[in-house]
């Protein structure tokens, strides 16, 4: 027993310097979920990011109809990658609206131009006010949103083709 | 076949690949980083302070103890990520505006959970980070009284 008991600092040493190890050579990288999800999307009014395109206020989130709100930026590279899985959306009927975070119209009007414009209205959210308010963490991120306004969904990330299908069902879900 | 040494090679300090190295080095300080950053210019108050000394020491001390969110593992007070400026600059806005530095960091974690705050709240899932440092202290004093004890039965 006294010959175990002389192990445990040197065991406690060991389990340290593991842990220190793990996290050194495989950093955490974590992910984090907003906790809006399950509850109403904040008020706020986003004047439009672009010539021609309605802007976004939280009513036109809480009108009856599910919408899937998708928080972008054309200086964002991730965004690009995401841009045919928005369109595929899209076209299966997905009522897409944008949230163009501290974009300038003409850097956006070529973002669109290049990687397709999916989106009813586009927001200008310059200082990150509704970003932040809907506890998103980052760019791109999508939100679905049911007809009474109440977050449903959030996908954290670029879209990518094998994403598609669990946010369909989530915007499914939220008829 | 045997090495001979190429007299060209050895009379040109600059051989055929560093002279290639200096182009694509070049060529690689000239390209734009795939950067995070938008183009716009930083928040109003992510970089400056309130005119009110009392409201940005309240302020400063708020940011010094909210997580960035993209550059995990900093205060936002610390970071040059853009969205920490922004951050930095919704916390002045708020002070300013007259709400206390309790009610910006519940709205921060009503959001972002608990993981946004570096001032954890006690709660149960949170007990050992607040007990573990107490039972350390009776552990080291039982461990001492032993020892203690050991020498006077000894001497």
């Amino acid at each position: 027993m006294r010959r175990l008991v002389l192990w445990v600092p040197l065991i406690v040493f060991a389990a340290f310097v593991a842990v220190v190890a793990i996290n050194l050579y495989a950093p955490a990288d974590r992910v984090i979920p907003s906790q809006m999800v399950g509850r109403p999307v904040p008020q706020f009014a986003l004047p439009s990011a672009i010539e021609g395109r309605p802007g976004l206020s939280s009513a036109r989130l809480s009108d009856g109809q599910p919408k899937v709100v998708n928080i972008f930026a054309s200086w964002c590279i991730p965004c690009r990658a995401e841009a045919p899985q928005l369109e595929a959306l899209a076209r299966r009927g997905v009522p897409l609206e944008g949230i163009a975070v501290r974009d300038r119209p003409q850097d956006l009007a070529g973002f669109l131009a290049a990687y397709g414009d999916p989106f009813h209205s586009i927001g200008a959210d310059n200082d990150r006010r509704v970003q932040l308010a809907l506890g998103s963490a980052g760019v791109p991120e999508t939100f679905v949103i049911d007809g009474r306004g109440i977050i449903r969904h959030q996908h954290i990330g670029a879209i990518m083709p094998q994403d598609v299908p669990a946010i369909i069902a989530a915007y499914e879900a939220a008829r | 076949m045997t090495w001979v040494p190429n007299p060209n090679l050895a009379r040109r300090p600059w051989g055929r690949k560093s002279v290639f190295g200096f182009l694509l080095f070049g060529l690689l300080s000239l390209a734009t980083p795939a950067s995070a950053d938008s183009l716009l210019p930083a928040a109003e108050y992510a970089d400056t302070q309130l005119p009110d000394p009392a409201q940005e020491r309240q302020a400063k001390a708020l940011m010094e103890t909210i997580r960035c969110l993209v550059c995990q593992g900093q205060a936002i007070s610390d970071s040059d990520a853009e969205m920490a400026g922004d951050m930095r600059a919704l916390i002045r806005q708020r002070i300013q505006a007259g709400e206390s530095p309790q009610q910006i960091r519940a709205w921060l974690v009503e959001r972002y959970g608990n993981w946004v705050t570096y001032d954890p709240p006690l709660e149960p899932v949170t007990w050992p980070l607040w007990g573990a440092p107490i039972l350390f202290i009776f552990a080291g004093l039982w461990l001492a009284r032993n020892r203690f004890k050991r020498r006077r039965r000894a001497s």
